[in-house]
């Protein structure tokens, strides 16, 4: 997989949630992402980066456009420092939520991108990849 | 402070979307909107999210909360104008909005909103009247 741009986005009021999604919806737009998959990707996004806001106290994002066999998509990177997840098994189950939320938030973002991958270390904080394709089912 | 408008037309209020929401915006709307409907005696409320690109758990939540909170005030809620795109997205994300009655533009949303509250009689010229 190579890395064909990137660019940082602090997060630290709700405020920046909206600018971090038109910056997303400008890079999937660019390589030609269909409608739909860039709905699923901004949902997804607007749910991490709610968590990381909420529970994280804010973070940054890294937003790449990546390849892999010349098929291009959009990469995000959450990072927080936040007191991270104590237990990721439960917190990846639907209807699970520690605040008063409807759980929807990991499970759900996971459904709506190709990839996904979080990594926690309470005390130290939380990162999540999320990577979809430009014609990712 | 940012604020959505609501408008009052007739029994009912109508509300567009045409920003972005961020969490508190959504849950200032939330707020005006059952304070509205009290204030208001509305019977029904309109919401026109046609505008709206994105509707996450959060959002999806509100519209939820909107709709319980007007019906224990005796008023419907209808959500008018969701894209497509959204449509898809919300139901993979796992959010059916089981409780939101739905319709697809503010004509057939208001049509819905009407025969809810037993006002057969659409005498639209009426409507607009007692609007005025």
């Amino acid at each position: 997989m190579i890395v064909i741009s990137k660019e940082k986005l602090t997060i630290q009021k709700e405020q920046d949630v909206v600018l971090f999604r038109n910056r997303i919806k400008e890079l999937a737009t660019k390589i030609g992402m269909s409608l739909v998959n860039q709905t699923k990707l901004i949902t997804a996004a607007s749910e991490l980066v709610r968590n990381m806001l909420r529970y994280g106290g804010g973070g940054i994002t890294h937003l790449e456009i990546v390849s892999k066999n010349s098929i291009p998509g959009v990469r995000l990177i959450f990072v927080d420092e936040g007191p991270g997840i104590k237990d990721i098994t439960l917190a990846m189950k639907d209807g699970y939520s520690t605040g008063k939320s409807l759980g929807l938030g990991l499970p759900g973002a996971k459904r709506l991108v190709n990839e996904f991958d979080l990594k926690s270390e309470p005390g130290k904080g939380t990162t999540v990849t999320i990577i979809r394709w430009k014609n990712g089912l | 402070m940012e604020r959505i408008p609501i408008l009052k037309m007739g029994p009912f209020l109508l509300v567009t979307i045409q920003v972005d929401l961020y969490d508190r915006l959504a849950l200032t709307l939330e707020n005006d909107l059952i304070n509205m409907v009290s204030k208001t005696e509305a019977k029904g409320v309109l919401i026109d999210i046609s505008a709206v690109s994105i509707v996450d758990s959060f959002m999806g939540r509100i519209l939820g909360n909107i709709a319980s909170m007007s019906k224990i005030m005796d008023a419907a809620t209808v959500v008018v104008g969701m894209q497509p795109a959204v449509a898809i997205t919300l139901v993979e994300l796992g959010l059916t909005l089981s409780g939101v009655h739905t319709a697809l533009d503010v004509e057939q949303g208001m049509e819905l909103l009407r025969t809810k509250i037993g006002q057969l009689d659409t005498d639209e010229e009426g409507l607009y009247d007692s609007y005025i």
